[in-house]
């Protein structure tokens, strides 16, 4: 499994793995079972703290999507669940795409539609990860 | 709870002269994470560092590392048995080769671990016949990092240990630092070079003329800090953005740009309620945090 953390971003490393692994298992890169990386090696593989590994693993662990064993590593656990996000994910983009579409008739230019997109994610997730 | 903790200061102080080098410094460090302490050159990192291993008397304060007071020349003894520390100028015997230096300083520790020094000199790429006095400046820093590295100590105390690497030496380091905190060993290490600092820090401790100007965990910095871009028809005055968390605001014509530490979401909702006509937050990258705190003060 790669995973690539951006040290520049103002997203902590520790959001950015759990994205990543999220991601992974959505998109069938990772399957029910797999396992991951122990938090040395991919501490030293990805040169961030050993804490940072640590605190996304227990963060999936609690969401449900790793299972952590002691001593033997993470290992995923992908259930039902999955099938009916990759769904809701397809109605979402569908529903983006039309919204596109009635943006660009009002005569906005894609650049800024991907501002307008990116500035009201980022407040809302401001105020979301407040609650 | 001091056992807790890997370091712990009050009031820490160290003055030549007139000259106030540190000024008052309360650090608490804890344990089982690497924390950086980040200053400019001169801003008192080394001074710091060298009081709390009882290798300077501080004028003022007091402290603790690992428990243990730093001004008791017995517990002093006790700690240092316990802390590994390179230094910032390396110091190393110029007439002892590689493999001579690794001899004598593996003789002093009970706490030598053969199998990583193994590792680390083949890592190193140092070569082992070399005298330390035909080294180059890079090759001094990694095998003064060995020397350190191949011990188990409870905390490793590192002051500028990327001076003299180039980047595949800092990437060796910062490898090399990681898998020491693996082990369960507290880091505590200074520099002036953010971008080594940002991938593995967990915490930051921010200096400059001798006082702390920040200390907080990097996940809060990079969770928190925040610029927030506006546009106005008519700009509003500046202290309407006088919010807690709000550390500067600069205005330019119609915008204004809003640096904050926390609190972004009040800004935007001031900025709205001005009637601002385009709203922008982004984030800041730690580079940006350091050059502004160091700024603003």
């Amino acid at each position: 499994m790669l995973f690539k953390l951006n040290a520049t971003t103002g997203q902590p490393l520790y959001l950015q793995l759990m994205q990543q692994i999220r991601h992974a298992t959505e998109t069938g890169a990772l399957h029910d079972g797999d396992q991951l990386p122990g938090i040395r090696t991919l501490a030293e593989k990805l040169v961030v703290s050993p804490n940072t590994i640590a605190k996304a693993y227990s963060e999936l662990e609690h969401e449900g999507l790793l299972e952590l064993r002691q001593g033997s590593g993470a290992f995923v656990c992908v259930k039902r669940r999955i099938r009916s996000l990759a769904d809701s994910v397809h109605v979402a983009r569908r529903r983006i795409r039309d919204l596109i579409d009635r943006l660009r008739d009002d005569g906005l230019v894609d650049e800024e539609i991907r501002r307008a997109f990116e500035a009201e994610l980022f407040f809302t997730g401001e105020i979301a990860r407040k609650r | 709870m001091t056992n807790e903790l890997a370091i712990l200061t009050h009031g820490l102080t160290k003055s030549y002269g007139h000259d106030e080098v540190v000024r008052g410094l309360d650090l608490s460090i804890g344990r089982n994470r690497i924390t950086a302490f980040l200053g400019r050159n001169g801003a008192g990192k080394s001074t710091t560092i060298k009081m709390l291993l009882g290798l300077i008397r501080p004028t003022a304060g007091s402290g603790t590392v690992l428990g243990k007071q730093i001004s008791d020349a017995k517990q002093n003894r006790e700690m240092r048995k316990r802390v590994a520390y390179v230094a910032e100028d390396k110091p190393l015997y110029s007439y002892m080769s590689v493999e001579q230096t690794i001899n004598f300083a593996r003789s002093f520790y009970s706490d030598w671990r053969i199998d990583v020094e193994k590792r680390l000199l083949l890592d190193s790429e140092l070569p082992a016949d070399r005298k330390v006095k035909s080294l180059s400046k890079g090759m001094r820093t990694k095998l003064a990092l060995l020397l350190a590295f191949a011990r188990r100590p409870d905390l490793l105390i590192l002051d500028e240990p990327s001076e003299g690497l180039d980047p595949v030496g800092i990437e060796y380091l910062l490898r090399t630092l990681v898998s020491s905190s693996a082990d369960g060993v507290s880091i505590f290490f200074s520099s002036h070079q953010i971008a080594e600092v940002e991938r593995v820090a967990d915490h930051i401790c921010i200096l400059e003329k001798g006082c702390l100007l920040m200390d907080a965990s990097v996940d809060q910095v990079r969770h928190s800090y925040r610029r927030i871009d506006m546009v106005f028809p008519t700009p509003p005055s500046e202290h309407d953005f006088r919010i807690p968390g709000v550390e500067s605001v600069k205005t330019a014509g119609h915008q204004m740009s809003v640096f904050a530490s926390r609190n972004a979401e009040e800004v935007v909702e001031r900025a709205h309620s001005l009637s601002a006509v385009s709203v922008e937050v982004a984030p800041v990258g730690l580079r940006d945090v350091f050059l502004e705190t160091v700024r603003e003060n």
